[in-house]
C-alpha cells in the first residue's frame, strides 16, 4: 500500500520532469586553470525540481563545473544559463543567482565567529532586507527541518561535524533558494554522522528541490537522484538514470569507475 | 559470545571482590608552590647555581635601588623657580634620588610651555583622552554613538586647547607640549591610520583592480622603505617649500600627517596577514549567499582578519605611541622633550636620570594597559574559537 504510493509519487515526478522548465543549462563550457583544460565542453541541462548527482575520480572537474554555476569559478567559453539569467561578467546577473542558487561546501564554511542563528539570519536581513524577527523566526524553521533547533545560540566550533554541515544546509535554504548545489557535502565526515546529514538532504529532495549534487555516495545517488552524470579528465562522459548507470554502464571509463568504488560493497 | 563457565566464574569471583585501590593524594613535595619551585629552581645542581646567582644579584640590585630611589632620596629642596637651591640634591648626587626636580617641574614635564595660570585645560583634555579611551575599551560600547562620543569629546579638546571662545584666552599651537601632546599625536595617529590601512590592505589584495593595487604596493614599500625622522623632516622643511606663497599649515599638524602615513603602511600589511590566513572557504560561503563585496568584506572577513592580528596589531600601537616620541627632532614639544627640556637650567642640570625615569613610567603606565587590554580582549574572542 505504501509501497504503492512512493511508486505513484515516483511516477508522477517523473511525468512532472517531462514538462518542467530547465533551470540550469550548461553549453559547451570551457575552462582552464592556467594551461591545464580542467571543464572540456560540458553541456548539461537540469531542469525544474530535477535531482542530479555527479561523480568521477578526483579531478575529474565536478566541483569546477558545480562552482561554475554559481561562479565561484569563472568560465572562458561556452554559455551557462540560471532561471533563465546568463552568466557574465555583469555582476547584477552574477548577484541575482547567486541570490536563487544555495551552496553546501565540503568544509561547511560557517562563519566561527558569529553564533548558529547569527548564521542563518546574515544573507536574508542584508541581501534580502528582512526583518530581523522575520528573519530569526525563518531561521529557527529551518533548524527545526534540520533537527537542530536547540543549538542556535551555540558556535559553529561547539558543534559536530554533522551538526555543522546540517547548519550548513539551513543557512543555504534560509535564502529560499530554487536550486542548491552540493559540493561532497559528507566526504569531510566522520562515517557515523554521514547518514544525518544525507537524511537532510533526501528530505530536501522529497520537497521538490532542484538539487545538483557532487558525492561519492552512491547509495544517495540510487534512492535519489534522477539522472546520473559521470565525469572524467574535465569531460561529461556518460549521464543516465540511476538503475541504467549502475545496471548498465557503456563506457569503460564508467565500468571502470564503478568496479573501483563498488569494490566490496 | 559467552564465556565458558570457568572463565565467567572467575571474572564473576573477580568483579564481586574488586574493591577500588585507595585513592592518595600527590606526595606533598610534589605539588603547589613547593613542586613548582623544586621543578623549576633547584632540579639540578647546576639550575641550583644559577637560581642561587641571579637571586643574589636581583637582591642586591634591588635594594641598591630602593637606596637610591627611596630611603637617600631627597624628596625637596629650599626654593622655587630661578631661586631653587639645589646644593642637597647635588650632595646626595649618585647615593640618592633628586624626586624634588620632579615637584619642582612636573607641571613642564606634563604641559609644556603651556601658560602656566591655564594648565588646567591641557589637564582636563588629558583627562578628557583617558576617558575617552577607556570608553572605547569597553565592547558594550562598540556601537555607532561611539563616533558621536569620539567627535564630541575632540571637540571639546580642541576648544580647551586653542580657546579664544567662551572666554578662554587663545593659545597659539607653538606653546602647546607635555604629555598631551604625545597623547594628541598617537591618538589621531592609530584612530586614522588604522581605517587607512585597512583600506590599503583590501587595495592591494584586490587583483581585479590592477591601479588600485599598484597605488597601495607603491604607497606601502614607499613609506616603509624610508625612517619616520626622514618624513618628519620632509614634513617640517620640505613640505612647506611645495605649498603655495602665503598658505601654511601648522607644524603639529604635517608631523601628525606623517605620523599617520608612516603608521598606516606598517599597520596595512598586519592587516593583510590577517586577510591571507582567512581561509578561502570563508570568502566563497559570503560570496555564495549573495553578500556584495563590501558586505562580505565588513561582515565577515574582517571581523575574523582583526581578531587574528590582535597580537601584531597592538605591537605595532604600542611602537607608535613611543615612536611620537621622534617629533623632538623637528622641535616639537610632547612628553619626551618636555623632560629633556626640564633638566637645561644650570641648576638642574646633571638630573637627567630622575626626570628621565619619571617619563618612562608615563610611557610605560599607557603601553602597559595597551598591552593588559590586548590580552584580555584576545581571551574574548578566542572563547567561542573551535576547540
Amino acid at each position: 500500500m505504501q509501497q504503492a504510493a512512493v511508486q505513484q509519487a515516483a511516477n508522477d515526478h517523473a511525468a512532472a520532469l517531462e514538462a518542467a522548465q530547465p533551470m540550469i543549462v550548461l553549453d559547451k563550457v570551457n575552462k582552464w586553470f592556467g594551461a591545464l583544460h580542467v571543464l572540456r565542453d560540458v553541456t548539461l541541462t537540469v531542469k525544474e525540481r530535477e535531482r542530479v548527482v555527479v561523480c568521477g575520480p578526483s579531478g575529474s572537474g565536478k566541483s569546477t563545473m558545480i562552482r561554475c554555476i554559481n561562479r565561484l569559478e569563472v568560465h572562458q567559453e561556452g554559455r551557462i544559463e540560471v532561471d533563465g539569467i546568463e552568466l557574465t561578467g555583469d555582476l547584477k546577473n552574477i548577484d541575482a543567482i547567486r541570490r536563487e542558487v544555495g551552496m553546501v561546501f565540503q568544509s561547511f564554511n560557517l562563519f566561527p565567529h558569529l553564533t548558529i542563528l547569527e548564521n542563518l539570519t546574515l544573507a536574508p536581513i542584508w541581501v534580502r532586507k528582512m526583518p530581523k524577527r522575520e528573519a530569526e523566526e525563518l531561521a529557527m524553521t529551518y533548524l527545526g527541518r534540520v533537527k537542530i533547533p536547540e543549538q542556535a545560540h551555540k558556535y559553529p566550533g561547539q558543534l559536530s561535524g554533522g551538526q555543522q554541515q546540517r547548519v550548513a544546509i539551513a543557512r543555504a535554504l534560509c535564502m529560499r533558494p530554487k536550486i542548491m548545489l552540493f559540493d561532497e557535502p559528507t566526504s569531510a565526515l566522520d562515517p557515523e554522522m554521514i547518514k544525518e546529514v544525507l537524511d537532510v538532504m533526501v528530505e530536501l529532495a522529497d520537497s521538490g528541490m532542484t538539487m545538483v549534487v557532487v558525492t561519492h555516495e552512491m547509495g544517495f545517488a540510487r534512492q535519489v537522484a534522477d539522472r546520473v552524470v559521470f565525469m572524467d579528465r574535465g569531460e561529461v562522459v556518460e549521464v543516465a538514470p540511476p538503475t541504467e548507470f549502475f545496471g548498465n554502464p557503456r563506457s569503460d571509463r564508467l565500468k571502470m569507475f564503478l568496479s573501483q568504488i563498488l569494490r566490496g560493497h | 559470545m559467552t564465556p565458558p563457565p570457568a572463565e565467567a566464574a572467575t571474572m564473576g569471583q573477580a568483579s564481586a571482590a574488586f574493591v577500588p585501590a585507595e585513592e592518595r593524594r600527590p606526595p606533598s613535595l610534589s605539588v603547589g608552590p613547593i613542586g613548582w619551585i623544586r621543578a623549576n629552581l633547584f632540579n639540578s645542581w647546576a639550575s641550583t647555581a644559577v637560581t642561587l646567582v641571579l637571586g643574589y644579584l636581583i637582591i642586591r640590585w634591588t635594594l641598591g635601588f630602593l637606596d637610591w630611589a627611596v630611603f637617600n632620596a631627597v624628596w625637596s629642596v629650599p626654593g622655587t623657580g630661578q631661586a631653587v637651591n639645589t646644593t642637597a640634591c647635588r650632595e646626595m648626587k649618585g647615593i640618592g634620588a633628586c624626586w624634588a626636580l620632579i615637584g619642582e617641574k612636573y607641571r613642564f614635564i606634563l604641559f609644556g610651555l603651556y601658560p602656566f595660570d591655564e594648565q588646567w585645560r591641557p589637564a582636563v583634555c588629558i583627562a578628557i583622552f583617558v576617558g575617552l579611551y577607556v570608553v572605547s575599551a569597553m565592547r558594550r560600547f562598540w556601537r555607532r554613538e561611539l563616533l558621536f562620543i569620539w567627535i564630541a569629546a575632540l571637540t571639546v579638546i580642541g576648544i580647551l586647547m586653542w580657546g579664544g571662545v567662551f572666554g578662554l584666552p587663545y593659545v597659539e599651537q607653538e606653546r602647546w607640549g607635555g604629555l598631551i601632546i604625545t597623547l594628541i599625536l598617537s591618538t589621531f595617529g592609530i584612530a586614522l591610520a588604522f581605517p587607512l590601512a585597512i583600506f590599503v590592505a583590501l587595495g592591494r589584495r584586490a587583483h581585479n583592480l590592477p591601479a588600485v593595487k599598484a597605488l597601495c604596493v607603491v604607497y606601502i614599500e614607499l613609506i616603509r622603505g624610508v625612517p619616520l625622522i626622514s618624513l618628519l623632516f620632509m614634513a617640517s622643511v620640505m613640505f612647506p617649500l611645495f605649498l603655495p606663497e602665503g598658505m601654511n599649515i601648522d607644524k603639529l599638524l604635517r608631523a601628525q600627517i606623517a605620523i599617520i602615513l608612516f603608521a598606516a603602511a606598517y599597520l596595512a600589511e598586519v592587516i593583510r596577514g590577517g586577510l591571507q590566513a582567512l581561509p578561502r572557504g570563508q570568502y566563497e560561503a559570503a560570496e555564495a549567499l549573495g553578500l556584495s563585496y563590501w558586505q562580505k568584506t565588513g561582515l565577515i572577513i574582517l571581523p575574523q582578519a582583526l581578531r587574528m592580528v590582535i597580537p601584531p596589531l597592538v605591537n605595532t600601537f604600542i611602537g607608535m605611541f613611543k615612536d611620537t616620541s621622534l617629533v623632538l627632532i623637528i622641535g616639537i614639544f610632547d612628553l619626551l622633550n618636555a623632560a629633556k627640556t626640564s633638566i637645561i637650567e644650570p641648576a638642574w642640570q646633571g638630573f637627567g636620570t630622575e626626570a628621565y625615569l619619571a617619563v618612562a613610567a608615563i610611557y610605560f603606565v599607557f603601553c602597559f594597559a595597551m598591552s593588559k587590554y590586548s590580552a584580555g580582549l584576545e581571551t574574548e574572542f578566542n572563547r567561542h574559537r573551535n576547540r
